[in-house]
This record gives C-alpha cells, structure tokens and sequence, in this order.
C-alpha cells in the first residue's frame, strides 16, 4: 500500500505513512479494512491544509505562465487575476516569510494588468490600511501603565495580568467619573469663587425655614489638640466638614455669567445620572465578550474541556516556577473536571429513594444556615439600637465589635456546610466569593496577594464610592489615588517577593467575574441614590437643593421652563400612554429574536449529522474504490 | 563590508513589517534577542567558526535593545560570506540556542515549535526570517485564523494534517508535566479525550481536522490570550 501511493504524496512532504488506528472508524464501519491514506490526501480538502503547497501557490504556479498575455485571453485573465487578488493582505496567509515574498511580487507583477481604476483602489486601500496601523500603534502608546503591564503578562501569564488590567480599569473609571464632575459642578464654583471669570453667585433665600435650623456646628475654635488634625483629616469629620469635600458646600442656586445663568442643582443633579450611566455603559461594553462567550458556551455543547486543552497552556509563562505551578494547576483542574463528569454520571444513575434523602438533607442545612444569618443581622439590630440609645461615645466601636465578630465566625462556618452535602463538588469561585463577602469586614487578609477577599474588598470600596461621590464630590479622586497607591504597591510586590498566588486563574473567567461582580455593585449603588433622589427630601440648611422638595424636583421645574411644544414632547413620552406600547413592542422583538436563535439552532444540529453522515459515505467511497482499484490490478 | 552591514536597513524593515504582525519596535529587539547569546563568549564563538552551539545563554542585558551594535556583532562572527546583511538574515541557529531563549524555555511546546517555523531542509535549524515568522504568529496583532493554523500544526505531533487521539494525548502529557508522575492515568485519558472528540468531532470520524480545530478554537475564549509571547 505505502509503494503504490509514493506518487501520490504532494513532492517534499516527509515520507512518513501516518498511523491509522482502529478508532478512526466508527462502530459501523469496522468491517471495512482500513481505509488508504493515500486517496485521503489526494481530496482537495485535505490539499488544502497540506504545508508545503497551499491553493493560493498552486494558482500562482498557473499565473506564472501568463505574464505575457494574447488579446483573446485577455477578459479571462482580468477575471482570474482579479479573483487572485484577494483582499486579504499578503500577512495574513500562513506562510513563511519567503513564500510571503514570493506571492507578493507575483500579485505586483500581475497588478500591472488590472485597469487603472482597479489599481488605483488597490492602492488607495493600501495606503488606508497602513494609516489604520500607524493611528493604532500610536493609541496605543497613550494606554497608561501599557509597559507595565506587558512586563507582568511576560512574567507571569495572562491570569495574573488580568488582575491589574482591571485595577487600570477601575483607576480610569473613577478619574473619568471625577472629570464629569468637575467640569460640572466644581469648576463653575471655582472659577467663581476665584473670579477668573466675570461672574457671581446667585443665592435664593430659603423661605419657611427657622434660622435656628441652619445653623451647624463645626468644631470647637480655640485650642484644640495637634492630633485632632490628623484624626479629622483620615476620617473627614472636623475642619474637612466645611471644605468642598462635602454635598453641603454647595449651598449656591447658580452662578451669573455673561449671558446665561449657571444651573448648579441641576448640574449637580445631570452630573450623577451622567457618572452613573457612564459607569454602566462602560462595564457592560467591556463585558460583553465574556458575556457572549459564556452564552454560547451554555448554549451548545458545553466546551470546557476543549478551551482547557488547546488553550490552557499559556504561553506567555517564562519562569519555571510559574510553569511548574501551571502544569499542576492544569493538571488539578483536569482530574476536579473529570472527577465531577463522572459524579454528575453516578448521580444520574442515583434511584428516586436517594434522591428524596439527599434534597431533603440540603434543605435541612439551607434552613439552620439561614436561620444563623438571621439571628446574626437581629443582633446587629438589636446593637444598632441599644448603643444609638445609650453608649454615644463607645457605639461605633461596639457595632463594629458585633459585627465583625458575627463575620469572622460566619466565613468558615458556612462554606463548611454548604460543602458538606452529599455529593457537592469541590466550590466554584461564586460561592468561595458569597461567603467572603459577609466576610469583607473582617480585618484579616490571608492567602497572599490576590486573594478573593482582597477584590472584595475593592468592590465594596467602588460601590461605596459610587454611593458617596453623590454626597461628596471629591470623593471618585480619593478612590482614584486608593486604585493606584494599590496597582504599585501589588506590581512591586509581586516583582520582588516573585511569589504568586497558589491558585491560577484564567483570564477570560476571572474577566467575566470581576466585571460581574462590579455590576451588581454599581446595581446596588443605584437604589439608595435612586430612594434618596426621589422620596428623601433634601436638606434645607444647606446643599444645592434647599429650595427643592426633592432632589429630583430639579428636573421638573427645569422642564417647565422649555417651550411649550417641547415640554409637551416630553410629557408625552414619559407617560404611560407612550410607555406601555413602547414595552410591549420591545417584547415582541425580543421574541423573535427568541424565536430566531432556536431556528438557527435547529439548523445546526441538522447540519451537524448531515456533516458526519457525509464523513462515513466518503470512507465508504475509498473503501470501494481501494477494493475496485485492487481487482482491476489483480 | 561589516561596516554596511552593520544595521537593518529601512527597505528592510519596511519590508519585515509589511509580511509580518510586527512593529518596528519588535523586530528590532527580535534581532537583539537572536543574537545576544554571541555577546558573551564571542572570541571562543570566532574561533569555532560557524557552528553556534552549546555555549550557554547569558541573561539579557537589561537596557534599551542594541540593535545596530547586536547586528553587527552578529555579522562578526560569521564568516566573510556570510557578512552581508540578507546573508546573515539568513544564517541558521541550531536548536538549543533558540530553546534556551528565555521566553521559550519553559515552553512544554518548544520542540513542536522549532518544528514548525523551520525552513531548513533538515527541519533543525532556524534562520532569523523563521525566528521572525514566529514572533509574528505569536504576536498580539496576528489574526485569530493565522494563531489557529499554526496552533494546529503544533499540536500535530506526527505532522498528518489531522490531530489522532496518539496527538491529544501527547498534547496532554505535556499540559500536565514533564515527568512520568504528573501524567494522567489512562483512564482518565482515555475519558478525557472522548470528551474531547465529542465536544470538538463534528464528522465524527475520530480525528480534528482544521476546519474543526478552528471552529472550536473560534469559540473558545481564552485562546487568544494565551497563544501569545511577549518580547
């Protein structure tokens, strides 16, 4: 068989016969013989793939006799030529460099016999492309921290690059949000406040309100110890309370420039809702390729195990160390999978007896876990309370106790129990994260330097931000110096103690979870701003909205001001009459493209056992023509 | 001759970036890294003439890369013919000095890699326009189908053109460790690569041919982010 088909190999190929092993047939086909490679390299599929002669060549090979061309073959050439000519730059073909050089002077040679106008557009997109590149690489120059953390990823892989990645995102998130509400809000008040600019501040005096009530006491004046400097100034009480750190500074109804009135409440009010959507459009743009991988992957087959072997080695990895840790890691992860693929089989396989013991057991131990939170979010009622009514001075320091004594006690108390049912499979990162996040005010940090309770550390600290810069507008610059005293702190400590953390993590989960993660926090930012805009009314001492009854009340009287047609516009689209159709017109497009994907899936699947099918008739051919080949020979 | 030789020239460069993912910046400290290993021991080098073998590789100096005074060190040490820029572009290293490169050392695919991108006859040296092909596959630019080809042809242990279950169990073998006791047993190799040919198999003929690899590795997600070397 290996003399016969000599020929047939494509010339410089290694003469090596691949094995053929029983398993390439399936369980129909086995009394068939093996079937001959030699007619499987001969299709034009496998041809395609072969490495020293690819279709792109063997045309080449054709062209290559035409460069002189006859006037009656001219119309074909131009059609074949301009076929040739892909619009795939020469870089993108997987050939070496000297076959790149190769088909690009014969596309320059045949370029000659284009028309004027095709070889103007060939060039004109050259030249775009290469404009493309150059504007590229220089944007990417301007990406802060880039060397950095190209110098981690080199180091240390793509899982921990991750991590700072996201600390840069999170650093440019609060800068960004803190830029909005400066161009806002504070540089109108400063440019006032220094008279860089001719104009002042307008102030509506508050009526129905006692003067008694305005008035706020700060801090004693006199002598006041040294130390109480320090204190008011890492905990924002005392002369910070004054400064414009705080929502009460901006006790102005508008400043008067030339032309027009500076708005400052609805400034201040446009300057949330632009923060709080920005913050939200760009976490959801940056997630959306995990979000998308991950619904495909739920969708189809579930491709786990693919995506672990072809891409689990990462290949940025240059220390040993690191690369020894990698292979265990991998090789942990494949046996845990593994381990659990044959569970969730012997589960499957489990009688209806066991399975009413096994739900009623986790029920069980559900219940006694809920009943322990309860009992530890009544103490901390019941602390609230007594310490609000008795103890002023020690009540901080006594909820703080309980509280953090209820969290160091509950975080290895809960895992542990929802580790012990029967037949649970070893945590998954969501509920290792669950329980550390009633943990978050515990003051210990274990686990090196990316521990879970680390990064929940963060997104509490962004939540709280994102709550806070509201009431205070300095707030997203504090948090921004936090982001990246924290990003040189971690990256020097990483590149001089060289120790990562025991447990590797894959970027594109670690990705998805963290921008997840901050999603939910941002959704909770939104609801006690949202309460506190619409029911809570505001202060009438002092903040911009004294002379409002709502926060969001800005926003109403700011409408009646409009014109008339305008303001009826807006009416007419925020009433019901438009939201209930508009909902229900979004449901039914929602539907179909429901509908849509289940169709497109149905068709996959068809196409999937069509695709095999096809596969066995075609070993089936070579089968029968080997077996008419020999005859013919015998 | 050393003297005009002693650095890339533009067209050249112009050209490199052209039929490659590279920037200009890479290319340049691609030439560094290649011949770097010459700047130490270069008078023992000299005298063993064209054979580059065995010596050690000093740490890379730390430093902004050298690039016209590495290339002409380069240029050096090869013999007279050899002196011209595209001759020396073309002069071949031998295997161990590009496996003990830093960033393919602790590389369980180096050999496979080698492999791959040498244009020699013989399939074991490799000359810098290799050693450039392979950064360039490598990069972050280059296209998910290029990354995906040579993926392929990396993981093809016995150069068939399709990856046999022989394939992904070596390909196992060396995501799991080097030694005898990291491996899997074969059970659980055996299950595992059922896995993987169900999820990946789409004719079900067992084997992955191209198409198939490339459909799965479309839609695996970090595939992008680990088939990457950084210089």
């Amino acid at each position: 068989m290996s003399e016969s088909s000599a020929s047939a190999l494509p010339p410089g190929r290694p003469s090596r016969q691949p094995a053929v092993h029983p398993e390439n047939l399936s369980l129909d086909s086995s009394c068939f013989s093996s079937p001959p490679v030699n007619f499987l390299q001969e299709l034009p599929s496998y041809r395609s793939i072969a490495r020293r002669r690819t279709t792109i060549l063997s045309r080449d090979k054709q062209s290559g006799t035409l460069l002189k061309p006859t006037n009656s073959y001219s119309s074909q050439l131009k059609d074949g030529i301009a076929a040739n000519l892909s619009s795939q730059s020469i870089r993108e073909y997987a050939l070496n460099i000297s076959e790149k050089r190769r088909l690009r002077d014969i596309q320059e040679t045949q370029m000659k016999y284009l028309s004027e106008w095709d070889q103007w557009k060939r060039y004109s997109s050259k030249s775009w492309k290469r404009f493309l590149e150059k504007a590229r690489e220089m944007t990417t120059h301007l990406e802060l921290w880039r060397e950095d953390i190209r110098s981690i990823e080199g180091k240390f892989g793509t899982g921990i690059q991750s991590y700072f990645s996201f600390l840069r995102f999170l650093v440019l998130l609060n800068l960004i949000i803190f830029l909005i509400i400066f161009m806002l809000v504070l540089l109108p008040v400063l440019l006032t406040k220094y008279k860089i600019t001719n104009s002042s501040f307008v102030l509506i005096p508050f009526k129905d309100t006692d003067i008694q009530c305005t008035v706020y006491p700060v801090s004693s004046s006199g002598l006041i110890y040294f130390y109480s400097y320090i204190i008011d100034l890492l905990s924002g009480t005392g002369f910070l309370e004054e400064t414009s750190l705080f929502y009460g500074h901006y006790s102005i109804d508008g400043m008067k420039f030339q032309n027009f009135t500076y708005d400052l409440p609805l400034a201040y009010l446009l300057s949330t809702i632009a923060y709080l959507a920005l913050s939200l459009l760009w976490i959801v743009k940056r997630s959306v390729e995990g979000f998308k991988i991950n619904l495909i992957r739920s969708e189809e087959h579930f491709q786990s195990y693919c995506n672990k072997i072809f891409a689990g080695w990462d290949f940025c990895i240059t220390n040993r160390s690191m690369a020894d840790l990698k292979h265990s890691s991998l090789r942990y992860e494949l046996r845990a999978d593994l381990e659990e693929e044959r569970i969730r089989q012997k589960i499957a396989e489990r009688t209806s007896e066991e399975t009413i013991r096994i739900y009623s057991l986790r029920l069980f131990l559900n219940c006694i876990v809920l009943a322990v939170l309860g009992a530890c979010f009544y103490a901390i009622y019941v602390a609230t309370v007594f310490s609000q009514e008795h103890m002023k001075k020690l009540s901080d320091l006594f909820q703080k106790i309980v509280i953090t004594g209820w969290a160091w006690w509950l975080t290895p108390v809960i895992p542990a129990l929802w580790e012990a049912e029967v037949g649970g499979s070893p945590g998954h990162e969501i509920r290792i994260s669950l329980a550390n996040t009633l943990g978050a005010y515990s003051p210990s940090y274990s686990g090196g330097l990316f521990c879970s309770r680390l990064l929940v550390t963060y997104f509490y600290g962004q939540t709280i931000c994102w709550i806070g810069a509201f009431f205070s507008p300095l707030l997203p610059a504090i948090a921004t110096l936090k982001f990246i005293i924290i990003f040189y702190v971690k990256e020097w400590s990483l590149l001089y103690t060289c120790r990562p953390s025991p447990r590797q993590f894959r970027a594109s989960n670690s990705n998805f979870f963290f921008l997840l993660v901050l999603l939910i926090g941002l959704c909770l930012a939104i609801i006690p701003l949202t309460i506190s805009m619409s029911s809570i009314p505001s202060s009438k001492a002092c903040g911009p909205f004294t002379n409002f009854n709502t926060t969001w009340e800005v926003i109403p009287k700011t409408v009646n001001t409009f014109p008339s047609s305008l303001q009826s516009f807006i009416y007419g689209v925020t009433s019901e009459a438009f939201a209930v159709p508009f909902f229900m017109i979004i449901c039914l497009i929602m539907f179909y493209f429901i509908a849509l994907a289940g169709a497109h899936k149905r068709v996959v699947v068809q196409l999937r056992e069509q695709l095999s099918l096809e596969s066995r008739d075609k070993r089936y051919l070579i089968q029968k023509l080997t077996e008419a080949q020999r005859d013919t020979r015998n | 001759m050393g003297g005009s030789g002693s650095r890339l020239s533009k067209e050249l460069l112009a050209e490199y970036q052209d039929l490659t993912f590279l920037t200009k910046q890479e290319i340049l400290l691609s030439m560094y890294v290649v011949s770097a290993p010459h700047l130490v021991d270069n008078e023992q080098q000299a005298r063993s003439g064209n054979e580059h073998t065995g010596t050690p590789i000093a740490e890379r100096a730390n430093g902004s890369p050298l690039s016209a005074r590495a290339h002409r060190r380069f240029c050096e040490l090869l013999p007279q013919e050899q002196q011209s820029v595209e001759a020396s572009l073309r002069a071949q290293v031998s295997f161990e000095r590009i496996l003990s490169l830093p960033e393919l050392k602790a590389n369980p695919f180096k050999e496979r890699i080698c492999r791959v991108f040498s244009t020699s006859p013989t399939r074991d040296r490799l000359s810098f326009e290799d050693f450039l092909d392979l950064l360039s596959v490598f990069s972050d630019t280059a296209t998910p189908d290029i990354k995906s080809h040579y993926a392929f042809r990396i993981f093809d242990f016995d150069d068939d053109g399709t990856l046999n279950r022989e394939d992904l169990s070596q390909l196992v073998n060396c995501l799991t460790g080097e030694s005898e006791d990291t491996r899997l047993s074969a059970s659980e190799m055996k299950q595992l690569i059922d896995n993987i040919l169900e999820e990946s198999d789409i004719d079900r003929d067992g084997t992955i041919n191209l198409s198939e690899f490339q459909h799965v590795i479309s839609r695996s997600p970090d595939f992008a982010s680990s088939f990457k070397i950084v210089l």
